[in-house]
């Protein structure tokens, strides 16, 4: 699934940077009927991990209550180059990666 | 004056429309007062859960509830002696008491973390933050809902 990763691709050793994803994905709280009564089943990301070179640096566990495409913001140290892996783990087997790289001065 | 026709006919109309009015839309699935504090006590434990340092932005008002802006601050120098372990943000009415658990360490330089939530009524939303001496602080904040999520119709 399409990803949207925001990372500065530059930094100077020790700032701090901020970095942004977008995902896409229903987030089905699993709380919904359809007209004619039928509850519509759970379909939610219920995980994401940031790794920065193999090294875990954010988790989030996620449940029914954000909203749709989980949008996430958080900030780290920038302390060498290299890559920054995202990972989302869902309901029914759901899987998407994503990465970014930034080169450290 | 005496009461015309017509002024009668429309005082019965109207009465007519309003006694049809009344027709409850029943939410049986909501979290209560009693599921958000058990949710924050399954994180908190028997700690004491302390005001300060920790900030929630939200819209004090918003007209849909699918998509709420949230951020979470603390104020912490995020060293490795003295950080934000973890982040958790609990609602009062939505369906279930979990919206997010958020985990960092040393290595975020800040402890601030944005997300877009939903909220299906108006209700209280509460963010506690766990220090690394596993202090507990948390804050609330009110927010009003005019569109409601999570429990809506399908089409």
């Amino acid at each position: 699934m399409a990803a949207l990763i925001n990372v500065p691709s530059k930094a100077r050793r020790g700032d701090i940077i901020e970095i942004r994803t977008l995902t896409s994905h229903i987030m089905e709280t699993g709380f919904r009927h359809t007209a004619d009564g039928k509850l519509v089943p759970r379909d939610i990301i219920t995980s994401f991990i940031c790794r920065y070179n193999g090294a875990e640096i954010f988790r989030a566990d996620l449940f029914p209550a954000i909203a749709a495409n989980p949008y996430l913001s958080f900030f780290t140290v920038a302390k060498e180059s290299g890559k920054f892996e995202f990972e989302w783990i869902g309901d029914n087997g759901y899987s998407s990666t994503a990465s970014a790289s930034i080169t450290v001065g | 004056m005496p009461t015309t026709r017509r002024q009668f006919l429309n005082l019965a109309g109207g009465m007519t429309v309003a006694g049809t009015v009344p027709i409850v839309t029943l939410r049986p699935l909501q979290a209560t007062p009693a599921m958000l504090n058990a949710a924050i006590r399954n994180v908190v434990g028997e700690a004491q859960l302390r005001s300060g340092r920790i900030r929630l932005d939200i819209p004090p008002l918003v007209e849909n509830g699918n998509t709420v802006p949230m951020t979470v601050s603390v104020a912490s120098p995020m060293t490795a002696d003295d950080h934000v372990k973890s982040i958790h943000v609990f609602n009062e009415k939505n369906p279930q008491p979990n919206i997010g658990n958020f985990y960092l360490g040393p290595s975020a330089g800040r402890a601030q973390v944005s997300t877009r939530i939903r909220l299906a009524d108006t209700q209280k939303v509460v963010a506690i933050a766990r220090l690394s001496d596993d202090t507990f602080w948390q804050v609330a904040a009110d927010v009003v809902v005019t569109l409601a999520a999570c429990t809506e119709e399908m089409n």
